[in-house]
């Protein structure tokens, strides 16, 4: 395949962004869609260019690490798949496509197609765990959990912080984030003990760290790679609510 | 050679972690605050230790690559986590478990340090149902459980196809806990570059590189735990992480640390092959699979060659020209032989011609049998996230037809030596998680690494640390300005520099490649002396043409991702090489090194007691000089030695 690309390349922080045009040739269309990076960034050192920046480690979907904005979508075209598990196949020859990075205020691009997202980290450091200590817990069997609910928060603790959610809200929310982690602890008899606080705290740090409202288009839900269900959030305010009353 | 000092505590097996822990030394309380600790990595060894330390009250640094501790390597492992809950009441104990793993690694392993994983096993599921982790359930509320390769009991605890990922997740909240409390401090986006020994020998400090302003950054405290992972991308295509590297084991290996066994290598039977030569890593399918999937080739050579070609389909192949080799050869064990002799397996017969896929090098993987057994959903239920994985990939449906699977990296079972407190020779430089070499001999059973890694982190590390930290609260502060802080900086710098000045034409996954093809040919799933001989010479080759002709653009100062990668290569072409010396000095076979000359008639691994049951702990002399071998004989006090057998139970 050949393919004319147009890459969001900005070298720093403070710096401005612009978008540039390459192209690649004779790409096979088994080839991943940053395999296709690869190639691209293998000519540009080549002839002495600057490759071009962008976040990746495991390529198999699950660190949540790639994160590119392509053709209009998070992660590309492809329902429920993240950019490293994009493959060319889903593009057609002589196609134009283009790649800019997640762009949401509490965001910050870094350089090119890399931007900072440690406000996911802070929201998380604000109660998405069970305060347990190492040592001294009861037996694993000592409460069983209903499957239901064991499955359900399995579902929700899938989501592997990509931040395409937010990426994809007009409104920059992290409603989607936040709720599949509230949700998972809520599910679970251990995580109920501080499922007040933890809502009301997570929330609040998610606020004031510049992540807008949430307005229900469910934009996050239909991008997101690991289809985190927006019922999540309707548990979420119910227990925020519900955390508020008492 | 320097005589090696374990450490194992006196006593009967089963009593001697109880014996260590009530004589180790403490920390006063009031004291934690005032000693340091570093930890490198937030994996599932370096996650769980940073928070367990924090919560003890030490005030601890901890470090990753990633922009989050929660995107380490670890979160990638799939298929689950081994205890010996005996939950299936079908005669688990932790005996058992530590038999297992002993004779899993083909009586490679030290027997104390395997034990003690046993007996810490049951307190990892424990610990992580309490921090929420929400692994799979009976319709009972009570937790299930599945079997892995190398073992007849079902002892295995998973979380769909994402135990890692909820694990991980379990060791970050703990750590995102101890990070708000203010007793640990994060820094990610940094690389260490280095290890700063003092001139009275003890680890206190560590270089790193800040991976977005470039800066070069010192820290320093009273000990340093490395817990950075494997080496299994030296081989360029593995299961790894792309940013998986061996750079901080071998920078403390040039710094005197020695290291242990590093020809062990294991290649897992169950990946998607090879499909081009862009292809920048390889996806691993979950052992698990192997619980209700059956592998077989075509029996006639004919058939094989057509399904190649694509003029036949596998399903036209009838019942009885199928080949279930590992049923008719392992006939006790079948298709959950363990790891390297079903990797073994699947080579020997796409080497004798009777491999599928375009490349010849594949075998089919079929859970045909359970989808009727079972229904489409139950099946769908079980694998279903690594069903979609594989058509994503391959885009063949994996209902319909089945699999094709082949060996690939996966797990580095050497690593840099440790006593029974996971203490290197460097006295305060402690290593865990795949880092270390590990309690897993010369082959790890699956789900296993993942249990030693947590075993490390939450339950043994905090306690051996503390062993060697209780007479440290005299040393006070320390600073980063002594000159052996100001000496390996200048060092590391050197190393920048010269990678910039090379201004070759190559660019340095080119070079990664090429050491990968050696290090597949010659020191992979099976080795010889020619072979291996021949390895080290190209390897050295290798060497030279990257430091004559590499190509690493822009300059050092900010994000420059040619130039990590640079670094880490730049390593792996030297730990190359003492992993094809290790492997050629090794003059048998045992578990995943595969040595040709060393068989039986039947191709089972010949191994040699008399003369190898040793750990092999690698001394670095200096540049240009031979490395030295030390020797950790092991002794098996309550365990039998015999020959691996998977054929009868
Ligand atoms: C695809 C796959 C599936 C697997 N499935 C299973 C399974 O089902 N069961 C099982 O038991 N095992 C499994 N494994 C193996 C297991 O996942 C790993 O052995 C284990 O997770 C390693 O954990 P770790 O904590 O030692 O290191 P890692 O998780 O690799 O973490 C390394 C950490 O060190 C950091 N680091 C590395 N170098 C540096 C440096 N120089 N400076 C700063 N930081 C550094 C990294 O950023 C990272 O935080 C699997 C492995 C793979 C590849
Ligand atoms: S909810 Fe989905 S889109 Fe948002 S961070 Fe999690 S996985 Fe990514
Ligand atoms: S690189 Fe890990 S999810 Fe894409």
């Amino acid at each position: 395949m050949d393919l004319k690309l147009k890459i969001w390349r900005q070298a720093s922080r403070n710096e401005k962004g612009q978008f540039v045009d390459y192209e690649v040739h004779n790409i096979s269309p088994d080839t991943s869609f940053l395999e296709m990076i690869d190639i691209l960034n293998d000519e540009l050192v080549e002839k002495g260019g600057d490759p071009v920046a962008f976040d990746h480690d495991c390529r198999e979907g699950i660190c949540g690490m790639c994160s590119m904005f392509i053709n209009g979508h998070p992660h590309g075209p492809e329902a429920a798949t993240t950019t490293c598990q994009l493959h060319m196949r889903k593009f057609k020859d002589g196609e134009t496509i283009v790649i800019e990075p997640w762009r949401a205020r509490p965001f910050p691009v870094i350089k090119d197609l890399v931007v900072d997202r440690s406000a996911f980290d802070e929201i998380i450091r604000a109660g998405g765990y069970i305060s347990t200590t190492t040592g001294g817990v009861p037996d694993a069997n000592a409460i069983p959990i209903k499957k239901v609910n064991a499955d359900l928060a399995m579902d929700a603790a899938a989501c592997i912080g990509c931040g395409a959610c937010v990426a994809a809200c007009k409104n920059a929310s992290a409603m989607l984030f936040v709720s599949a982690k509230v949700s998972q602890f809520a599910l679970l008899p251990q995580g109920k003990v501080e499922a007040k606080d933890r809502v009301k705290d997570m929330v609040a740090k998610m606020d004031e760290l510049g992540f807008g409202n949430c307005t229900n288009t469910y934009a996050c839900e239909a991008e997101c790679p690991k289809e985190i269900s927006i019922t999540n959030i309707a548990r979420m305010n119910r227990q925020f609510i519900g955390a508020k009353l008492g | 050679m320097t005589k090696i000092n374990s450490k194992i505590p006196e006593g009967p097996i089963a009593e001697k972690w109880t014996r260590y822990k009530e004589h180790q030394k403490l920390v006063n309380p009031a004291n934690k605050r005032k000693i340091e600790i570093i930890v490198v990595g937030t994996g599932l060894a370096g996650g769980a230790a940073a928070a367990s330390l924090g919560e003890m009250g030490f005030s601890v640094k901890v470090f990753c690559i990633q922009d989050s501790p929660r995107r380490a390597h670890s979160i990638a492992a799939q298929g689950g986590i081994n205890a010996a809950k005996n939950y299936p009441n079908d005669g688990d104990t932790i005996y058992r478990l530590f038999y297992d793993t002993v004779k899993g690694g083909d009586y490679r392993a030290r027997e104390s340090n395997t034990y003690r994983l046993a007996e810490v096993s049951n307190n990892i599921i424990d610990q992580c149902v309490a921090q929420g982790v929400p692994f799979a359930r009976e319709y009972s509320g009570y937790l299930a459980n599945r079997s892995f390769g190398g073992a007849l009991v079902s002892r295995t605890f998973y979380a769909r196809g994402q135990t890692g990922q909820q694990l991980l997740l379990g060791a970050y909240g703990a750590l995102s806990k101890e990070i708000k409390r203010g007793s640990v401090e994060l820094f990610t986006r940094r690389e260490m570059l280095d290890l700063v020994v003092m001139k009275d020998g003890r680890a206190r400090g560590i270089i790193v590189r800040n991976l977005f302003t470039g800066e070069l950054e010192r820290y320093s405290a009273h000990a340093v735990l490395l817990a950075t992972g494997g080496y299994g991308n030296v081989y360029f295509l593995s299961t790894n992480a792309m940013t998986s590297n061996g750079s901080a084991a071998w920078r403390a290996y040039k710094r005197g640390a020695y290291f242990a066994n590093p020809c062990y290598v294991q290649i897992h039977p169950t990946c998607i092959p090879v499909h081009g030569e862009y292809q920048s890593k390889l996806t691993l399918m979950s052992e698990s699979l192997r619980n209700d999937g059956r592998i077989w080739v075509p029996k006639k050579k004919e058939d094989a060659e057509r399904i190649r070609k694509k003029e036949i389909r596998p399903r036209d192949i009838a019942e009885e020209d199928r080949d279930y080799y590992l049923e008719r050869r392992y006939p006790a064990f079948g298709n959950l032989a363990p790891r390297d002799v079903s990797s073994r397996a699947a080579k020997e017969r796409c080497d004798a011609g009777y491999g599928v896929g375009p490349t010849g090098l594949a075998v089919f993987l079929d859970l045909k049998d359970a989808i009727v057994r079972l229904g489409k959903d139950v099946i769908k239920a079980r694998y279903g996230n690594l069903f979609d994985m594989y058509q994503r990939i391959v885009d063949d449906d994996p209902y319909e037809t089945p699999m094709m699977i082949y060996p690939a990296i996966h797990y580095t079972m050497g690593g840099l030596w440790v006593d029974y407190e996971l203490q290197s020779n460097i006295p305060g430089l402690f290593v865990g998680g795949e880092a270390n070499f590990s309690d897993h001999g010369a082959n790890r059973l699956g789900a296993s690494a993942i249990m030693q890694g947590l075993s490390d982190g939450y339950f043994v590390l905090p306690y051996t640390m503390q062993n060697y930290l209780a007479d440290q609260i005299a040393v006070g502060t320390i600073p980063t300005d002594s000159p052996e802080f100001d000496d390996t900086e200048k060092d590391v710098r050197a190393r920048i520099d010269k990678l910039m000045a090379v201004n070759g034409k190559e660019t340095v996954d080119y070079f990664h490649k090429k050491l990968g093809h050696v290090m597949w040919d010659h020191v992979g799933m099976a080795r010889n002396k020619a072979g291996l001989e021949e390895g080290i010479k190209m390897i050295q080759e290798v060497r030279k043409e990257f430091w004559s002709n590499v190509r690493v653009p822009g300059n050092p100062n900010g994000i420059n991702i040619e130039l990590e990668k640079a670094l880490r290569v730049s390593d792996f072409l030297e730990l190359g090489e003492l992993m094809a010396r290790d492997a050629l000095h090794r003059e048998e076979s045992a578990g995943g090194h595969f040595r040709e000359e060393y068989q039986t008639p039947d191709g089972e691994a010949m191994r040699n007691d008399k003369n190898f049951m040793y750990v092999a702990a690698w001394e670095y002399p200096g540049d240009d000089k031979e490395p030295i071998l030390n020797k950790e004989e092991l002794n098996y006090e309550f365990i039998e030695v015999k020959t691996r057998n998977y054929k009868t139970a």
